[in-house]
């Protein structure tokens, strides 16, 4: 049994100035070919300025179990957002 | 877990979902709701593969440049749909090879209006026409279905797929107004096309079997009956359009219903088709192993091509 091509995640960039999106999976044998096919597979109508694909094994992505203990805390931190201060109104550009 | 701790996860995703809340990979799923997607999901994507074989009969043969060009790019895109949604299956936990045995093998369906041959020109006409106006009014509700890799695949496959019918209306239309013979041959097409695009839609509500469960997690938010109705009411207008008559004896505009009524539908000619003895059901998977098995040397020596390199240049860098 041979082994079967790995799976890779792509991110397009749609136009410069943008940030670079994740939009799907394909596999390939190595990098080059994935690059290859993220164009083919992703962007057949003008849908990027630059591609990148990384190897989804390489990707480590957080446990929603734990999202209690990663995400809430920043709930009770209302101190970090602007309107959390009173000011007069007299007071402009701030 | 317990028995009733499975119970209150359950009415917590439920809810979730009710909220229009979506459903992302790692979250936790009832298991019959990964079945089901994957079910699903996959179906969705071997039809878009298998339905490149009787489009891919007539690249070759198309009558001008600017209908080659075209079929081709529908032929691709049709590839890269089953990618989009092979990739989204994915991330339920069944791997590509698992699919593809799952399609080869016949456990796995895909769509039915596939096994029928394309014989004439006109084919890829009524095909575009009437086969992806009905996946057009299946999928496009799907864009907000409530998981979240099958509803952004969606999104993609629907913002490309209204070319598809764009261009096989046009085909129709030029044949509608050309010589007898063209215009016999888009009736013809249309008269072997107009039952099996209706079946699409799926069997009648009353025997639909996964109706009440898909409404709930939004796989469908309309039922079959419904869908066909809509698909019947725009599609009449569009044949008359083209002085192209529906092989329907029985339909007819219902003024208080403000809708189409129409005729009898065969329904055992669906389940023999579903079932495998459709006119190309043979056809269509011995073309679709034969391309998978054929193509192992190349799948194969990429890897180790692949291999080949990354050893050198690990061996460069000590």
């Amino acid at each position: 049994m041979k082994k079967n091509w790995p799976l890779w995640e792509v991110f397009v960039r749609s136009k410069n100035g943008l940030e670079h999106r994740h939009c799907g999976s394909l596999h390939a044998a190595d990098e080059d070919m994935a690059l290859e096919n993220a164009r083919d597979v992703y962007t057949r109508r003008s849908e990027g300025v630059s591609i990148w694909v990384v190897e989804s094994a390489h990707i480590k992505a957080s446990n929603p179990e734990n999202n209690g203990e990663l995400f809430e805390p920043a709930q009770d931190k209302v101190y970090r957002h602007p309107t959390f201060y009173d000011l007069p109104d007299e007071v402009k550009h701030m | 877990m317990s028995e009733a701790q499975i119970k209150s996860l359950e009415k917590q995703f439920d809810d979730r979902i009710a909220r229009d809340e979506k459903i992302e990979p790692k979250d936790w799923m009832p298991e019959k709701y990964r079945k089901t997607h994957i079910r699903q999901m996959s179906q969705h994507a071997h039809s878009e593969i298998v339905g490149m074989l009787p489009e891919g009969n007539w690249i070759t043969r198309a009558p001008s440049l600017r209908r080659k060009v075209a079929l081709l790019a529908k032929v691709q895109d049709e590839a890269g749909h089953g990618l989009y949604l092979y990739s989204a299956t994915e991330t339920l936990g069944i791997s590509r090879e698992e699919m593809y045995e799952q399609l080869h093998t016949g456990k796995a369906k895909y769509s039915s209006i596939f096994n029928y041959p394309t014989v004439t020109w006109a084919d890829m006409g009524a095909i575009g026409w009437l086969v992806d106006g009905a996946a057009i009014i299946n999928q496009v509700p799907l864009c907000n279905t409530s998981y979240g890799p099958y509803a952004r695949a969606m999104i993609r496959v629907c913002k490309e797929e209204s070319f598809h019918q764009r261009q096989g209306f046009e085909i129709m239309l030029k044949l509608a107004n050309g010589t007898p013979e063209q215009k016999e041959m888009a009736q013809d097409a249309l008269n072997r096309w107009w039952w099996p695009s209706l079946m699409m839609l799926g069997p009648t509500d009353d025997v639909s079997t996964h109706t009440e469960q898909s409404m709930k997690w939004k796989l469908k938010r309309k039922s079959n009956d419904d869908l066909r109705q809509q698909f019947i009411d725009q599609t009449v207008p569009q044949a008359e359009l083209l002085g192209l008559t529906i092989p329907d004896k029985d339909l007819k505009w219902n003024e208080s219903r403000q809708s189409y009524d129409f005729g009898e539908i065969d329904w055992d000619e669906f389940w023999q088709v579903v079932k495998g003895h459709g006119p190309m059901n043979k056809v269509r998977m011995k073309a679709r192993v034969d391309a998978w098995e054929k193509g192992a040397w190349v799948r194969d020596a990429a890897m180790a091509h692949a291999e080949k390199k990354r050893n050198k240049k690990q061996k460069q860098a000590v």
